[in-house]
């Protein structure tokens, strides 16, 4: 491909060409002889500015640049699930292979297997009439995802040539259709996509569904609905990641895209080894199987960082069109803010706070707004959950990522360092966290789970805010001097912390607890407060209560009670009642 | 055909700039040679059309604007390397300065090197014992992992590393001699500098280790080579020679305000506290070439050491390089004060790789819920003190009276350790069990049952703690207060 185009500046990833009007803005076009991949982002008729996403070493003025004509796209069809990429979908795996243990400059390789065969089951017969999302054909992708060939969106016609179910490769046309302008198109296994559009859907649904993700202090205080957002911000070392991999893990989720976004190599690994170890209940198949990784982590090339994010976004959303419930994981968004900073910083552009471009807020509001449940044009329910970890710089959360972050997500889960050093995990902070899903969820926790669920959280919402009130004056004065119905309220409160809101990931049992079982620990736990208050009332000293060992009991529950053996809730209930009998006796 | 660019359009720093330059290639290496002989070392940082800005690594000090020549070398920055580097002593841009001639390369390496593919990369999971009760247990060190000392000026992180260099083994036994060390030392004092090879000689493993010094008084833009060169020869020695590599890195602080003084004289943007706003993937670069590779048994592990200025923590060194590496060993200023050595503290301290490499099979069954217990106590212990320097230690309750005395028998036992004093991890294990025992048994609630019926001595009166080193009078001290 002969061009004219050439290399004028390099700076960094950001490389300039002069007087050429020959690209387009967020056209995805190829650099030098060794062709890395780079992206449009400034013209003027001087200079157009393109964004490289690896390492320049070596690039020479007088180098060509190759347009593609189209913007940055990635490439949709089976091979997604249980595969690694970088952040533009190239895969790692098949880079390993052509470049060994580390990554080469221009690795050219197709981001899915081409020659793969897929058992495909067509769905369509000559004469259909398709309109864009439909389903035309099926093909197992894993053992348990269901990979559904949809027309793209824009495209409608109807079937002129449907082939035969059987074997077919990536590139094989299955069905021609032919649109009303009397124009052919072939429908192959796989489509392309413009990362930064997001995908149409027929309508957006309200946020009524819970994501159950089995972690007490999410689901009971802090719940997220199906299609919605949440962020995690924390400092370092407290636990951010650690949070992501256990809703990776347990969510009801069909489908996980998890971006690790200018995070640890090492992380990632660990990420590989332990979902594929890792058996999904539901399914009886390892996690991977349901699991798109996108790692490219602190070392990898600072422009590819950026488009990571919606590298992930977009593979979701083509997931979410098939009608399957999918979350992305981002860890870290800040590291994809930074990303932003650092180009701008080298684009030389005006800084807002900080140092970050003012674009920044509404960067990250195009991101979180493309999560949601919605009707699939396909005609089922499909949504896009976005959990993203921030990490505030210096842990302060008034830093702009976390506050711009803050605007758009409605949950926020802040992870609090003083937890995080007394080893309380998931060091969610009760106090500074917030979800908006409350009244949007309440009737399906109702109507699944009783009145008593809401009614306990509130209970339980209220004795932890009473006692961050209480502790005030215990700083102050020590715990000696209150009064035995609020000491009473503080060792209640310290069994929620300990017995509920703490959760051991590590333990078999405790790393996934069903809704059920959630509420019969508060059941327990607001029985004991109960009974015990009426005994205070009664002039019994607390210190004949505490004797009993029954807040002991409390704080190990979640071990001592498995969770398929709900029935023993009862026992203990009944344990409080009769060891307090004896002290009114 | 090489081609000689006579005179300097413009100097500014440490960069300068030349016009009506051809064929420069992007981060290529120049030589330039000055007028009374002498020859300058420099990179290509930025082109524009012929223009090409040159970072000049030993500085522009005498250079003007007609006296210089300078040459392209036609190639980006490389180090070589043979494994006779071992035992070497090079200048922070990687040349030798011990007087001991040229390293005949077996290959040249890039310094910047390539990202490690992280489908490559294998878990770390193989501990490093260190022989020091609070790392050890609290915060392992794990073969692959970068384990940052954070540390402000004029406190023990200097003897720390030394320790922990002196002290290492590795779990499995293959092989004693394919161990390395490859020590970067970033604009530290000469004295600093010599009481690391003193160390070094001293513990015998001096032919093992290779230097990169660049002193405080050297060129900075060298400063910002050093890392790179050194972790360049560490990824040779570990993944091509086989061999496990330990590197550290003092002071990053000092190489960060070098990286600074760099970008502000190239009229960058500044970020927070005036660092260049690609600090953290700067930083990156440099920590994520820690590892270990599918196909190679080596290791790379690093340990930098960096000061806190003002010993905060938020300030962006130590923030972002906690963000990018796999925890921290925080040093303590009052421990310290109080004559504590190691004086880590414990609770911002952290080793996020540690849960895979403990336990059953590595270390002992009980090492993680015993950590869990010993930092939620510990923590405990923190409350208890800012409770009691408001209304008195007499007026504490029981438990956080025995909180207090756990605490102080837990700085004066488990933190503190001798310079000198090795502790096996059972060793240290048990100790940390038998201060749990101080305790009431039901305060101990990250523990179930069963370890508890194991470890937990009941009979408190007969406890008596001393250090591993002398079982004298300190011995003896404990016994009185427990």
């Amino acid at each position: 491909m002969a061009t004219n185009d050439v290399i004028y500046g390099i700076n960094g990833p950001v490389v300039t060409v002069r007087n050429t009007r020959n690209f387009s803005m967020m056209e995805m076009v190829y650099v030098g002889e060794a062709r890395l991949v780079g992206e449009i982002i400034g013209i003027n008729d001087k200079f157009t500015t393109v964004q490289v996403y690896e390492e320049t070493t070596g690039l020479k003025p007088g180098d060509p640049i190759y347009g593609t004509g189209a913007p940055m796209n990635v490439l949709l069809g089976p091979g997604i699930i249980d595969n690694i990429f970088d952040g533009i979908e190239r895969p790692l795996k098949a880079i390993e292979e052509t470049s060994g243990s580390f990554i080469s400059r221009g690795a050219a390789v197709s981001s899915l297997d081409l020659d793969k065969e897929w058992d495909v089951t067509v769905k369509v017969k000559k004469g259909d009439k398709l309109t864009g999302g439909q389903i035309y054909a099926v093909c197992p992708e894993t053992a348990i995802i269901e990979h559904r060939f949809i027309v793209p969106p824009l495209l409608s016609g109807t079937v002129i040539k449907a082939a035969a179910n059987g074997k077919y490769k990536l590139n094989d046309t299955i069905v021609t259709i032919k649109d009303d302008s009397g124009n052919e198109h072939e429908l192959t296994l796989c489509q392309k996509w413009p990362i930064r559009s997001a995908r149409p859907c027929k309508q957006r649904l309200p946020a009524t569904v819970p994501l159950i993700t089995g972690q007490r202090v999410i689901d009971t205080m802090f719940p997220i609905s199906k299609g919605g957002t949440a962020a995690i911000p924390g400092g370092f070392g407290t636990g951010k990641t650690m949070t992501q991999h256990q809703l990776a893990k347990w969510c009801d989720a069909d489908i996980i895209v998890y971006v690790g976004c200018g995070e640890r190599g090492n992380e990632m690994s660990q990420v590989l080894d332990e979902f594929s170890e890792l058996i999904d209940p539901k399914s009886g198949r390892p996690m991977t199987d349901r699991t798109v990784l996108i790692a490219n982590t602190s070392n990898m090339p600072v422009a590819a960082r950026e488009a990571s994010i919606y590298t992930g976004l977009t593979l979701a959303e083509y997931y979410r069109d098939m009608g399957y419930h999918v979350a992305i994981m981002a860890d870290s968004t800040s590291r994809w803010a930074e990303a932003l900073r650092e180009i701008s910083g080298r684009l030389e552009e005006m800084p807002a706070e900080e140092g970050f471009p003012a674009y920044l807020p509404s960067r990250l509001s195009e991101f979180y707004e493309r999560a949601g449940r919605v009707d699939t044009l396909c005609g089922s329910e499909g949504s896009v959950t976005i959990i993203g970890a921030v990490s505030p710089q210096g842990s302060d959360f008034s830093e702009p990522v976390t506050q711009n972050t803050k605007r758009f997500t409605r949950c926020f889960w802040a992870l609090d360092k003083s937890l995080a050093y007394a080893r309380h995990y998931p060091a969610i902070n009760w106090m500074d966290s917030y979800s908006e899903y409350f009244t949007d969820l309440d009737p399906w926790f109702r109507e699944n789970l009783g009145d008593d669920f809401i009614k306990y959280r509130n209970k339980i919402t209220a004795i932890l805010h009473e006692e961050s009130s209480l502790m005030e004056i215990v700083k102050l004065i020590g715990s000696d001097v209150l009064p035995d119905d609020q000491k009473l309220v503080i060792e209640i409160a310290k069994a929620v912390r300990v017995g509920f809101l703490q959760q051991n990931a590590f333990h078999a049992d405790d790393t996934f607890v069903p809704l059920e079982k959630q509420k019969l620990m508060m059941k327990a736990i607001l029985h004991l407060y109960s009974k015990a208050k009426k005994i205070i009332a009664a002039a019994i000293p607390i210190s004949r209560i505490m004797e009993l060992g029954l807040f002991e009991r409390l704080a190990k529950m979640k071990y001592d009670i498995p969770n398929n053996k709900p029935e023993l809730f009862d026992e203990l209930i009944s344990d409080i009642d009769n060891a307090l009998a004896q002290l009114t006796a | 055909m090489i081609l000689d660019y006579v005179g300097v359009k413009e100097i500014n720093g440490s960069l300068i700039v030349l016009d009506n330059v051809d064929n420069a290639s992007y981060e290529e290496m120049v030589d330039i040679r000055l007028e009374n002989g002498t020859y300058r070392h420099g990179r290509i940082v930025q082109i524009d059309g012929k223009r090409i800005v040159v970072q000049v690594f030993e500085g522009t000090k005498s250079i003007s604007l007609d006296n210089t020549r300078t040459r392209l070398k036609a190639r980006p920055m490389e180090l070589p390397l043979s494994p006779e580097i071992m035992g070497r002593v090079f200048s922070g841009a990687g040349r030798p300065i011990d007087g001991l001639g040229e390293i005949y390369p077996v290959k040249r390496a890039n310094v910047n090197g390539t990202p490690m593919n992280p489908v490559s990369r294998v878990y770390p999971r193989n501990y490093i014992n260190t022989g020091i009760s609070t790392i050890d247990t609290l915060m392992t060190l794990i073969r692959g992992q970068k384990l940052p000392i954070f540390s402000g000026s004029g406190m023990k992180h200097n003897e720390l590393a030394v320790q922990i260099v002196r002290q290492a083994k590795i779990s499995d036994t293959d092989g004693d001699n394919k161990f390395g060390i490859v020590f970067a030392a970033m604009g530290v004092k000469n004295d600093v500098a010599d009481y690391f090879r003193r160390s070094f000689d001293e513990s015998g493993v001096l032919s093992r280790v290779v230097m990169f010094l660049n002193l405080a008084n050297d060129p900075i833009i060298e400063r910002t080579l050093t890392p790179r060169c050194a972790l360049t020869a560490a990824e040779y020695l570990a993944f091509e020679c086989n061999m496990h590599v330990l590197v550290i890195m003092t002071d990053m602080t000092s190489y960060a305000e070098a990286l600074r003084e760099f970008s502000s004289s190239k009229g960058e943007i500044p970020g927070r506290k005036g660092f260049p706003g690609y600090l953290y993937s700067d930083l990156a670069s440099l920590y994520e070439r820690a590892g270990m590779i599918k196909g190679s048994k080596g290791s790379v592990t690093q340990i930098p050491i960096l000061t806190m200025p003002n010993d905060d923590i938020t300030h962006p060194v130590p923030d972002l390089t906690g963000y990018i590496t796999e925890g921290q060993i925080v040093l303590d200023r009052q421990l310290e004060g109080s004559g504590f050595y190691p004086p880590v503290s414990v609770l911002p301290s952290l080793s996020r790789l540690m849960k895979d490499g403990i336990g059953e099979g590595y270390t002992r069954a009980d090492h993680q819920a015993l950590a869990n217990q010993l930092f939620a106590s510990y923590a405990r212990v923190q409350d208890a003190r800012s409770l009691a320097s408001v209304i008195g230690e007499e007026e504490l309750s029981p438990v956080d009276k025995k909180y207090m005395q756990f605490g102080k028998l837990f700085e004066q036992y488990f933190v503190n350790q001798g310079f000198h004093e090795n502790r096996t991890i059972e060793q240290s294990l048990d100790l940390g069990w038998k201060l749990l025992s101080t305790l009431p048994r039901a305060e101990l609630d990250r523990v179930d049952d069963t370890l508890l019926d194991k470890y937990y001595i009941e009979d408190t009166d007969n406890l008596s703690f001393h250090t591993f080193a002398d079982d004298g009078s300190s011995a003896k001290d404990a016994d009185d207060d427990a």
